[in-house]
């Protein structure tokens, strides 16, 4: 029920994120749980949102940022450092969240950062991206592309605090799409190639696999078995996911499972920063002190 | 008990929850036993629906003015309290735990007592003398569903009990001490954020029949005024359905859905407004109650 009031949110804040992308005459690309939700998908039953994920054209973003502006999304992460780390190096601006209704929006102008080492093609992808039956103005990727960016979101970025619930955001997606269409994971496959995802695509049919226990077919297998890495090896990427994709939990962790993490973290921004910003990155966020949020006694959360 | 606390964890049940118990502070497995001694103790090895650890802080605050953390799934909710309440700790934070997760019923800062199948909401918010109340009405035979969380079931609007150790507060420690001289009350922490806090272990019985749903058939709004002579004065039902809501730990989550549940339920009860300053006179005019 708990998710029924969020998905109800989400159209509400759909719909008012349509009159004010109509005004301005530009689409809007819905990305990840949002558009699970608006297309019906399997993937987005059950989902439960902290955010919504939009993609607007780069050249459009300033227009865009002040109209949400006037609408009452101020933006966060208002620090001089934090501000260049999103518009400059990474591919969204800062996350915007709503003063009076608490909604928290983040806008992408392509679908992966700058400067990543893995530069898909996002041109292609926004080309092939289509319209939202019942969501005049708001697109979706085509279905190959959507199971792609998914993929590259958990594959490449390095915080994997929800990577059990992305892998099976690819379960479901994967086998949806599979399941109306006998030609999809042909496709999928070519157009990895396409776009130059091939990578995550690789690591995405080998942990639904190797964690959720899904059986792939042979053939599709052993196509994008050339898409694995030489370097690291496969083995090292296998222990670091193994422990990184389980739920964040004691029950779920071992002696490695930190070290994992931590590892993985740099390897995220490693992929989307040349090496000589992500030391300093890395560096000031060690240092930096971090504004944690006040925890209460228990007493008053409960208001009792 | 000790051991289980310390080494791989006490596994509780708790009805309807299980909660997996870390703690190496001592007064903490000694509030635990005096007061949980009816609830079973598990198997160690099994599922759990809270992983729970009252643990020392790392560094400096264990030993200089040692404090305590309520660890919850890995994560502090909270800020650490001095290590002495850390008993109370579990038990504010439990009850936070269950508001925060328990979103297949509607839960209402209440209490929740019953006789026979029959129920009695008692929702409040803190200082109305509701959890007073509470122990005086179970110190005379009515069985503890919830001193603190009613439960509610969307699909049969009935009560799930989670019967725990009711918590008293500054006079009301004595009065109660006063009033059920063979209910056992667990130590006195002074000089907590509500002032001494306390509790009453509840009823074996109480515990037993905690997987027996009831039937609620009375809203009551308690107040305490001193002096008052006890007395019900009916409330209009939609005006119930508001001051339910206002009460309600998860209503904003669930939106209209809760707001139709409250509706149903607040039909099938009568509601009064309860005023009392005697404890014994108040307990009369529930019996009574019961009996119309």
């Amino acid at each position: 029920m708990v998710v029924a009031m969020q998905h109800e949110a989400l159209r509400h804040e759909l719909a008012i994120l349509g009159e004010i992308f109509s005004s301005l005459q530009t689409y809007i690309i819905l990305l990840k749980g949002a558009a699970y939700v608006a297309c019906c998908l399997a993937a987005g039953r059950g989902r439960s949102f902290s955010d919504i994920d939009i993609l607007i054209p780069h050249g459009r973003l300033g227009d865009v940022e002040a109209a949400l502006m006037l609408k009452g999304w101020v933006s966060t992460h208002r620090n001089a450092y934090d501000q260049r780390y999103y518009r400059q190096w990474m591919h969204e601006i800062p996350p915007m969240v709503h003063i009076q209704r608490g909604t928290a929006l983040d806008v992408h102008h392509a679908l992966t950062p700058p400067t990543s080492r893995i530069r898909a093609d996002t041109a292609a992808m926004l080309a092939n991206a289509r319209d939202i039956p019942g969501w005049p103005g708001f697109k979706a990727l085509a279905p190959e592309d959507m199971v792609l960016h998914s993929a590259t979101h958990l594959f490449l970025e390095g915080e994997l605090e929800a990577g059990l619930r992305d892998l099976f955001d690819l379960e479901a997606l994967i086998g949806e799409f599979s399941a109306s269409d006998p030609q999809f994971l042909d496709r999928l496959v070519g157009r990895a190639e396409a776009v130059g995802l091939e990578r995550p695509l690789f690591y995405a049919l080998r942990y639904v696999q190797r964690i959720l226990g899904v059986e792939f077919p042979a053939e599709l297998l052993a196509r994008t078995s050339d898409f694995k890495p030489s370097f690291p090896p496969l083995v090292l990427m296998d222990a670091l996911f193994d422990r990184a994709l389980l739920p964040h939990h004691s029950t779920c962790q071992d002696a490695l499972t930190p070290a994992a993490l931590f590892a993985l973290y740099v390897r995220g921004h490693w992929l989307r920063m040349p090496a000589h910003l992500l030391i300093v990155h890395l560096l000031r966020k060690a240092f930096r002190r971090e504004e944690e949020s006040s925890p209460e006694g228990p007493e008053k959360a409960v208001r009792g | 008990m000790h051991e289980a606390l310390c080494g791989g964890g006490l596994r509780l049940r708790i009805t309807p929850i299980i909660v997996r118990l870390h703690s190496s502070i001592p007064d903490f497995a000694d509030g635990l036993l005096r007061l949980y001694g009816d609830h079973e103790i598990l198997e160690p090895s099994g599922f759990a629906d809270f992983h729970i650890s009252l643990a020392s802080p790392g560094g400096l605050r264990r030993w200089l003015r040692p404090q305590v953390n309520f660890i919850f799934d890995g994560f502090r909710p909270f800020k650490p309290l001095p290590r002495e309440q850390a008993y109370p700790m579990f038990e504010w934070g439990l009850n936070w735990c269950v508001a925060q997760h328990f979103h297949h019923v509607i839960s209402i800062h209440s209490a929740a007592i019953a006789r026979g199948g029959s129920a009695v909401i008692l929702p409040a918010p803190p200082g109305s003398g509701k959890s007073t109340l509470c122990a005086g009405l179970v110190a005379r035979g009515w069985r503890l569903l919830s001193d603190e969380l009613a439960l509610i079931r969307p699909e049969d609007l009935q009560l799930v009990p989670c019967p725990r150790p009711i918590s008293l507060k500054n006079q009301s420690i004595d009065v109660i001490g006063d009033f059920a001289m063979d209910c056992v009350i667990g130590l006195c922490y002074r000089d907590t954020h509500k002032g001494d806090v306390a509790h009453m272990k509840p009823p074996a019985e109480s515990v037993e029949r905690a997987a027996e749903f009831a039937d609620p058939r009375w809203i009551i709004f308690p107040r305490y005024a001193s002096g008052m002579d006890a007395v019900f004065s009916p409330v209009r039902k939609a005006e119930a359905v508001v001051r339910l809501a206002e009460n309600g730990f998860n209503y904003a989550k669930l939106g209209p859905f809760a707001f139709h549940v409250l509706n149903r339920l607040v039909d099938q009860c009568q509601v009064f407004d309860f005023v009392y300053s005697r404890l014994e006179e108040a307990v009369d005019l529930f019996d009574s109650l019961f009996q119309t």
